[in-house]
């Protein structure tokens, strides 16, 4: 966040939050009032030096930042291509990057005089992290999450009860989590004189997609310094899992004006030609969704389409704006990997380094596998780890079981 | 502007009663015979939505009536092909399409235009387009003679609100409360003074929407407001009888039965409608 001032203006948001053609704040007029006054809010607060580091020491001392940069040692061996190293974000409290992004928009929604907080959820990582960031603040907090996701993620919701926030199943639309998007923008609109919403990915309206990036590139910023500290110099490429995205411009952003080559893996389902995946930059098409203009996933008529994909954290049928914006400009290659190559890569990662990743995260590791094989062995790539994938273990087993009775290796 | 929104909605001496329905709610047939309906009731204007899978102004009724209009693969081409037939069984009042912006975009914003001359098609109402974002759509309406509509809540501020106005079309569209669409039994109190700014600032008349499903209702607005839009209470009476709309041996009755609902509900007062309330209150 200290570096944002500096050169990176090329890929910066323009004062009406447009990422190129990208990104913009399609809301209805009731919606207009709130995002207006957070876009000052928050405009504020970041050029405040008192606020960052109040963020910064609550990532310290609540969530463990900063978190390591792990060298891969076996793995790259096996690989037998370029070094690898995992931006550790799986070991934050609450065991993902969603903490991050959480905070800093709970600090900013005590800052605005907000007394209560909304979140949407659909996994329920992000609603997990907004209710204990609101217990940590001692703010009430309402998640909205779809009502078939709450029947799927039983555990996740028990643990934002736990955490005392109160969950509210989505039934409109198909009760997944652009529904609950859906429901907590039109909750918001109706209540935004006290209540913050706290957004859980690069997407939405305006000034969403940069706030969201602005409190997740702390990522990038400590992996930049760290690899410039453990190997002397710039990774040669660096790579992340997206859904809606925020991990990955986390990551990205503190190399976008080096020559670092930056790669985007999005979850490719059964096959980005079967229907069922969330490829959203690989097979969507332009147009507008919560807020946002960008990728998605929708047929001839513009009605939105249902995305799949193992990993419910990827399950998102848009994606950020500034990922279209990076994709259209060549600067992020974007490849879509599939559940089961992110299945294997989980495997390999837990075998070879004893770290279990996030299904999410898996994604990218996959990705980084087939990047890494390309490069020489003196080459080095960082990945976002973005999560833990001990909530992903129930998943893995039905995977595993299915493929034996199939007498299939992955 | 057509002549059709010139002579039923700008240059009106009544109070405006503009009815909202989901296009293909729940089938295509029904909502030509619905307009037909609200047109003998007495209504100004129609609203014509077109169904989306994600209604983010929406309350629950409306949803629904997108769901069920989506089911038999509603759209916009659809709908303004609804019109058109509209206007051969002797509906003439202006019609506004009200469409999420997705839905516009995907169909194409030139192709829209060359449809809705065709098709006389009067407004174009996008509720996820707000002023800021509105400008080049907004000019092609000016060019094309489609009167854009916009909507301006309790929460707009005043100098959004002047430079909304300044550039509206058609009437002003005034959101009564803030969240979505649906009926509500009373008005917040702050609703009265943000009904005197909107005047204030409007050359245009300015209708109220959002939460309209009684007559005492529409009584209290005749002191602030040129006109009233119901959607939910409307919708939600086709609802209730879909299954009845949809088959054609029942349609005519069950029209009939929400008629004599909406005019007992709503218009009653109806004969007492005052000219333009405009300086009425002051």
């Amino acid at each position: 966040m200290v570096r944002q001032a500096q050169a990176e203006n090329k890929y910066r948001t323009d004062e009406k939050g447009r990422f190129a053609d990208f990104g913009g704040q399609y809301v209805p007029e009731t919606l207009m009032h709130a995002v207006l006054e957070l876009e000052k809010g928050f405009k504020d607060a970041i050029s405040d030096s008192s606020f960052l580091r109040e963020y910064r020491r609550i990532l310290h001392d609540y969530s463990g930042r900063p978190t390591p940069l792990s060298y891969c040692e076996r793995l790259s061996k096996t690989l037998g291509g370029a070094q690898i190293y995992l931006k550790r974000e799986d070991l934050n409290h609450t065991g993902a990057h969603k903490i991050n992004n959480a905070v800093g928009q709970a600090l900013l929604a005590r800052r605005m005089g907000k007394k209560q907080i909304i979140a949407e959820t659909g996994a329920g990582q992000h609603g997990v992290a907004s209710a204990t960031v609101a217990a940590y603040f001692g703010l009430p907090c309402k998640v909205f999450m779809g009502a078939v996701d709450v029947k799927r993620q039983a555990l996740n919701v028990f643990r934002m009860k736990l955490l005392g926030a109160e969950v509210i199943p989505v039934h409109s639309g198909n009760g997944t989590l652009k529904d609950a998007v859906n429901e907590v923008l039109r909750y918001w609109a109706a209540h935004s004189d006290d209540t913050a919403y706290i957004d859980g990915s690069v997407v939405g309206p305006h000034p969403y997609p940069m706030i969201v990036r602005d409190f997740q590139r702390i990522i990038g910023d400590e992996a930049r310094e760290q690899c410039l500290k453990q190997t002397g110099r710039l990774p040669d490429a660096a790579i992340a899992c997206v859904g809606g995205g925020s991990n990955a411009i986390g990551l990205f952003t503190a190399f976008l004006d080096d020559s670092v080559s930056l790669y985007g893996a999005e979850a490719a389902g059964k096959g980005v030609a079967t229907g069922e995946h969330a490829a959203t930059l690989t097979k969507g098409t332009i147009g507008i969704i919560h807020g946002m203009k960008t990728y998605l996933l929708q047929d001839a008529y513009g009605q939105i389409k249902e995305p799949y994909s193992i990993s419910a954290g990827l399950d998102y049928p848009g994606v950020g704006p500034e990922h279209a914006y990076l994709s259209e400009s060549g600067r992020v290659d974007y490849k879509a990997i599939t559940d089961d190559e992110a299945v294997a890569a989980l495997l390999q990662l837990s075998e070879l380094e004893g770290i279990l990743p996030a299904l999410e995260s898996a994604h990218g590791l996959a990705l980084a596998f087939k990047v890494a094989k390309t490069m020489r062995r003196e080459q080095r790539v960082v990945v976002c780890l973005s999560g833990r994938g001990d909530k992903d273990v129930k998943t893995i087993m039905h995977v595993l079981a299915n493929h034996e009775r199939r007498g299939k290796r992955l | 502007m057509t002549v059709r929104m010139e002579k039923h909605v700008t240059n009106a001496k009544r109070m405006l009663f503009i009815p909202f329905i989901t296009a293909g709610d729940p089938t295509d047939e029904a909502t030509v015979a619905l307009a037909l309906m609200l047109q003998s009731l007495g209504a100004d204007a129609l609203e014509l939505g077109i169904p989306y899978s994600d209604p983010l102004a929406d309350g629950p009724v409306i949803q629904a009536a997108s769901q069920r209009a989506l089911r038999h693969g509603e759209n916009l081409n659809q709908a303004m092909h609804l019109v058109k037939e509209m206007r051969t069984q002797g509906f003439d009042l202006p019609v506004i399409i009200f469409t999420y912006a997705n839905v516009l975009l995907q169909f194409g914003i030139d192709r829209f235009f060359d449809e809705a001359l065709g098709h006389e098609v009067d407004g174009l109402l996008v509720p996820d387009l707000p002023y800021e974002e509105s400008k080049s759509l907004a000019d092609q309406c000016l060019e094309h003679k489609i009167s854009l509509i916009s909507l301006v809540a309790p929460t707009t501020s005043d100098e959004r609100l002047k430079r909304i106005c300044d550039h509206a079309q058609g009437f002003i569209y005034c959101v009564s409360s803030l969240g979505v669409t649906g009926m509500r039994k009373t008005f917040h109190p702050d609703v009265y003074p943000f009904l005197e700014r909107v005047k204030q600032a409007a050359q245009l008349p300015v209708a109220v929407g959002f939460g309209i499903s009684s007559r005492d209702q529409v009584a209290e607005l005749e002191r602030y407001a040129d006109g009233f839009i119901v959607g939910s209470a409307i919708v939600a009476e086709v609802g209730q009888r879909a299954e009845q709309l949809a088959d054609s041996s029942m349609r005519a009755a069950a029209i009939q039965e929400i008629k004599a609902t909406l005019d007992q509900n709503l218009l009653a007062e109806r004969v007492n409608r005052k000219p333009l309330a405009s300086n009425e209150h002051e």
